[in-house]
């Protein structure tokens, strides 16, 4: 009798042990993404840090390493080294896609969950979850607001690098104000850049003795724009939309800025969606695989406080 | 522009003898300017013109000191990165309220900016002299440092002036104007007046150019080669920090793209002035002439419909090799 108390005794303890097992599941996921050397990627990182706090306060067993990268070779290298540390999964912000395809398939191969945030590999067989903004939708979303609340003018473009990611905007841009009254009357690169942006809106602004909107499709350049029409002391702007969601413009759309009273997002906050939908792969059984594309949400005057981080550094 | 060229040359007797290296980039930039009037009359307006001069100041302020350190042979890499390490760390200065008073403030700001600037600059030369280390490596290394440093301190997003009264103090310095000029352009003479000075009348300045000439016949003369080009390149982060003085109240942010490639177009405006690369000659207001040169390229470019815009950076490479060959041709025919 003795005995048999005795076993299941033992036989519950082990059980209880296997139960708090089954709670402590350990998981590691590495996250490797671009160092932060511009105000986007600089949000990236932020977001990363961030979810990886909120993240591993909800499950104890889980580990996140965030490792960020300045380029696509040293990133090739730290997938590498992730991978030998032994992992579960891996959320990656690719570089560019043509060299970091072969190294992220490398880490597929050994078996592990790969979610790829924003630029899709070549091989999209790779990825088990893809989560990204969505280019052709951000030019779409401000083409489409030009058209119905300006009508009839003249618009100048300042683009962004010649990449995918701006072709796809402009793409969705154009497509968006076709057979309108909108005229583009011309379009260069600012290379992202606040300063390039300031030289081209100059340049406009001294080319063009009427312009009725700005599209520069991104925050960073939109500071730019916003100090060069602020020193031509010209009033016949009356729209300048930027994207992208930097906390300053979202701030300035929040307080009914008169100049820019919409702002269309590209979030970087999509890294944390991703590691919230890789996490649930492994602790809540929920499917996950497939592709997660987040809207170009308009963001007006009413729901600007939803996507306003003043910590944030973009 | 032409005036200067004069003043340039007044030592010598006649238009004859009249050094045509050192008037060619004026002439090349004088075509440049028939050609963008060409292109669009908007071009030739006075306020066209002046946000160009305006826009020049930073890369005509940094090659002016560029011109100091390549013609006493050396080369500096890293002033791109050290005008973005200069402006961020100034900016945080201002942000922490150390001094009392708005103008005290900036004023210490401005005077900190340059202590900054003239230690980074100290840094780059000593390692440079005393490590006896190629200045392309020194200065390689170092642009990475100060890129990274000013990453680290904005956490990878900007640094921006937070008191708006004392951004209201300062904005003038970037979009003021005395009598009609731009501040900008006032700082870009002062500084090239001063650079002129120093590198055509001291001993100093003869010194830097025998250095570059021929470092070994310079030490036998008893010049102290080390102290030269360490001095060279701590004029070199003075004038950066005066570049970032006058870039800090254009957008009131330091960013991690701020002075990206500043360096080359620095050294680019430095050659296209007539300097050689290779050290022993330094022409101040040709270096000057150069970054507007660089400037009202890229303004013609935006100004006109002539290419699409993915073909701009092929033409802005073509419109600089054929001035350089203006140039050489001009020199040759002496």
């Amino acid at each position: 009798m003795r005995k048999l108390l005795t076993s299941l005794c033992v036989a519950t303890v082990l059980m209880t042990v296997g139960a708090f097992a089954q709670e402590q599941k350990n998981v590691t996921i590495a996250v490797s993404i671009p160092a932060a050397d511009h105000g986007w990627t600089g949000g990236v990182v932020y977001h990363a840090e961030r979810a990886k706090v909120a993240l591993e306060k909800l499950h104890p067993g889980l580990k996140i390493v965030v490792k960020t990268s300045p380029d696509g070779a040293s990133q090739a290298n730290a997938l590498e080294d992730l991978t030998t540390q032994g992992i579960d999964a891996l959320v990656t912000l690719p570089h560019n896609s043509d060299e970091l395809t072969d190294p992220i398939r490398q880490v597929k191969d050994k078996g592990v969950f790969v979610t790829v945030v924003d630029r899709a590999l070549s091989d999209p067989s790779i990825q088990d979850l893809y989560v990204a903004g969505n280019n052709p939708e951000l030019g779409r979303v401000a083409g489409q607001y030009l058209k119905d609340n300006l009508g009839t003018g003249d618009v100048v473009v300042i683009r962004g690098l010649p990449i995918v990611i701006d072709e796809e905007r402009q793409k969705g841009f154009d497509e968006a104000i076709a057979g309108s009254n909108i005229k583009v009357l011309d379009k260069q690169f600012g290379n992202w850049s606040r300063d390039d942006a300031f030289r081209v809106m100059q340049d406009y602004l001294s080319k063009f003795p009427k312009i009725d909107a700005v599209w520069c499709q991104d925050d960073d350049m939109a500071v730019g724009v916003l100090e060069a029409i602020k020193q031509a002391n010209r009033s016949d702007i009356k729209l300048v939309i930027g994207g992208a969601g930097m906390k300053e413009m979202i701030k300035k759309v929040a307080d009914g800025d008169q100049l820019m009273p919409i702002n269309v997002l590209y979030p970087p906050s999509m890294i944390a969606t991703a590691l919230e939908l890789t996490v649930a792969n492994f602790y809540d059984q929920i499917p996950v695989r497939g592709s997660y594309v987040l809207d170009a949400t308009l963001v007006t005057k009413d729901n600007a406080n939803e996507f306003y981080f003043p910590d944030s550094p973009f | 522009m032409s005036e200067t060229t004069i003043t340039v040359s007044e030592t010598r007797r006649s238009w004859k003898d009249v050094d045509l290296r050192a008037v060619a980039p004026f002439v090349a930039l004088a075509v440049l300017l028939a050609f963008g009037t060409i292109v669009n009359p908007n071009f030739i307006g006075i306020d066209n013109l002046l946000n160009v001069l305006t826009r020049s100041a930073f890369i005509a302020i940094i090659a002016v000191g560029a011109t100091f350190v390549i013609s006493a042979g050396g080369l500096d890499l890293s002033v791109g990165s050290m005008s973005a390490f200069v402006a961020g760390t100034m900016i945080l200065f201002m942000n922490s309220g150390a001094v009392e008073g708005n103008l005290a403030m900036l004023a210490t700001a401005m005077v900190f900016a340059m202590g900054v600037g003239a230690l980074c600059g100290l840094a780059n030369g000593l390692t440079t002299t005393i490590g006896r280390i190629e200045p392309f490596i020194v200065t390689l290394g170092t642009m990475g440092i100060f890129r990274a440093l000013t990453i680290y301190l904005a956490e990878g997003g900007s640094i921006a002036m937070r008191a708006p009264d004392l951004r209201a103090l300062y904005r003038p310095v970037y979009f003021g104007n005395i009598f009609g000029v731009p501040v900008p352009i006032l700082v870009i003479i002062v500084v090239a007046v001063i650079a002129a000075f120093l590198l055509y009348r001291t001993s100093f300045g003869r010194h830097v150019i025998a250095v570059g000439s021929n470092e070994d016949v310079a030490r036998y003369s008893g010049i102290s080669v080390e102290r030269v080009r360490t001095l060279t390149y701590i004029i070199q982060g003075l004038c950066v920090a005066i570049a970032v003085l006058v870039y800090v109240p254009r957008l009131g942010a330091a960013t991690p793209t701020t002075g990206l490639l500043w360096e080359l177009q620095a050294i680019t405006a430095v050659v296209i002035g007539g300097t050689a690369l290779r050290g022993g000659v330094g022409r101040v207001w040709g270096t000057v002439c150069g970054a507007v040169i660089l400037e009202v390229v890229g303004n013609i470019m935006v100004l006109s419909d002539l290419v699409s815009e993915y073909l701009i950076g092929a033409v802005q490479g073509a419109i600089i090799i054929v001035a350089m060959l203006v140039q050489r041709s001009l020199s040759r025919r002496r």
